[in-house]
């Protein structure tokens, strides 16, 4: 089924891949609701509030509702999956996540006959959020993705890091993982995922549509206005680390390059 | 005595010379911190030590734009201390312009391409080129070489150095973080102290006397 697809697939472009260390991963993020540095995230999120956590699920859907995360997961296949992360500014890091697919989600509340699009929000606690109370960007942060894009195998929902449940500033309890996107696209903290006809707004791309396209796929060859996004730096290997060439769809274009067939990347960035 | 001419009595006795010091140890100390992986540097070294020491090359530039308002305001003069602050000054943008091109750019062509052709690039750097010929006349020889006159026209290059400095900052950013408008407003605040109410309204009176007559 698409688990073994997925499975086959992502070990192919996994082959090298040294997970950065936990410390990486959980001490150098962009998560604006608890600030704009890299090191806000862990300093503030320790007052965000994940349990109880309701995940609404509307639009085009044969069962909407509100679902505890626990029942939203329940009955599942978990697994661990070791995916490049590429970030729009140009740097990245390998991560070994624990989650679920994202389809398999999808199934059971069941996709109805119509719907395109997927359309997902990040949860608002003011009071927990320093970032938030600051409006450094407009909240809630909403992400949205293609039907095909979010049924992909490589597609998860992903619940831990390591095998630990998911720390706070990494996006806890549940976050998206786009492992062919820029990192932004793989939204935080998820309280509503809604499915829907038409595309959805996204939180970058309202901001400056001109630098943060709706698809955001990793690609070498199409620069961010500010910035070239041909090679990038893998975090953690200190001062002296060398820039790599960053890889079409972030190294899954085997994977991936049909959901684009015949699509002019540079106009749809 | 009053605060501001007990402050020039210390101002008379501590010299500018620490300054230097200070600036190289904290230079020093934040690679040490870096290449080490210490504190803030642990993960992603490169992008922070680019970003600390553009901060503190912003922050010493506009120290030194200080310098004249805390005169005109309170009496107390730091003048004394303006060229090392700005020398100091340059030596962060220098180590902030070393570290983009050594440690995160990584190559000739590639600093050569971000100068062209990333705006922000452009004008940081554009407000490093102008640091040079201020940083070379940061001397007494100098003084003496072009004049007072000439010399303090060269130095008002500082004015629009600072501003592409801020706008720098400003351009690199997602989002609105507070820490680059809030220079911004700093820098824009500082210059707009200085424009002289007396003089533009002298000028528009004999600009409008010589209209009419």
């Amino acid at each position: 089924g698409l688990g073994a697809i997925a499975v086959a697939g992502g070990a192919r472009a996994q082959d090298a891949l040294v997970p950065n260390s936990f410390e990486d991963i959980t001490t150098y993020n962009n998560f604006y609701e608890f600030g704009t540095g890299k090191t806000d995230p862990v300093q503030n999120a320790s007052a965000m509030v994940v349990d109880p956590w309701t995940v609404t699920i509307d639009g085009m859907v044969d069962n909407p509702g509100e679902y505890a995360l626990a029942d939203l997961l329940d009955g599942l296949e978990t697994e661990e999956r070791i995916y490049r992360f590429r970030c729009v500014e140009a740097w990245s890091m390998v991560v070994p996540w624990n989650g679920v697919e994202l389809a398999d989600i999808l199934d059971k509340v069941g996709v109805q006959d119509g719907a395109q699009y997927v359309a997902f929000e990040t949860v608002v606690q003011p009071e927990n959020m320093p970032g938030v109370r600051r409006n450094v960007i407009d909240f809630p942060y909403v992400e949205g993705l293609r039907l095909e894009e979010a049924r992909h195998p490589l597609t998860m929902m992903a619940t831990g890091i390591y095998g630990e449940p998911m720390p706070k500033q990494n996006g806890a309890p549940m976050r998206l993982v786009v492992p062919w996107k820029y990192g932004f696209k793989s939204i935080k903290s998820i309280v509503r995922i809604t499915l829907t006809d038409t595309q959805p707004p996204t939180t970058w791309n309202n901001i400056n549509a001109r630098e943060y396209g709706f698809y955001s796929n990793v690609n070498p060859t199409v620069d961010h206005p500010r910035w070239s996004q041909a090679t990038e730096r893998l975090i953690g290997g200190g001062l002296f680390s060398s820039r790599q060439d960053t890889l079409m769809f972030n190294g899954y274009e085997e994977e991936v390059a049909s959901l684009y067939e015949g699509m002019d990347l540079t106009a749809n960035y | 005595m009053t605060l501001p001419a007990r402050i020039n009595g210390w101002v008379r006795v501590v010299p500018a010379w620490p300054i230097y010091i200070l600036a190289v140890v904290n230079l020093l100390w934040e690679f040490w911190l870096a290449l080490n992986g210490l504190r803030q540097y642990a993960v992603e070294p490169i992008n922070v030590l680019e970003r600390q020491y553009g901060e503190i090359a912003l922050i010493m530039l506009i120290a030194g734009l200080f310098i004249t308002p805390i005169r005109n305001w309170t009496g107390v003069n730091l003048v004394k201390y303006r060229r090392a602050i700005g020398l100091s000054a340059f030596l962060f943008v220098l180590a902030h312009f070393l570290v983009f091109a050594v440690l995160d750019v990584q190559s000739v062509s590639r600093v050569v391409t971000e100068v062209i052709k990333r705006p922000y690039v452009t004008v940081g750097f554009a407000a490093f080129v102008l640091l040079i010929p201020l940083a070379v006349t940061s001397n007494n020889r100098s003084i003496r070489k072009l004049g007072p006159v000439r010399w303090r026209k060269l130095h008002m290059l500082t004015y629009p150095i600072v501003v592409l400095s801020g706008l720098h900052y400003i351009w690199l950013v997602k989002g609105w973080p507070i820490e680059p408008f809030a220079y911004m407003a700093v820098i824009l605040a500082l210059l707009f102290v200085r424009i002289k109410w007396t003089g533009i309204r002298d000028y528009l009176a004999k600009r409008d006397a010589s209209a009419s007559s």
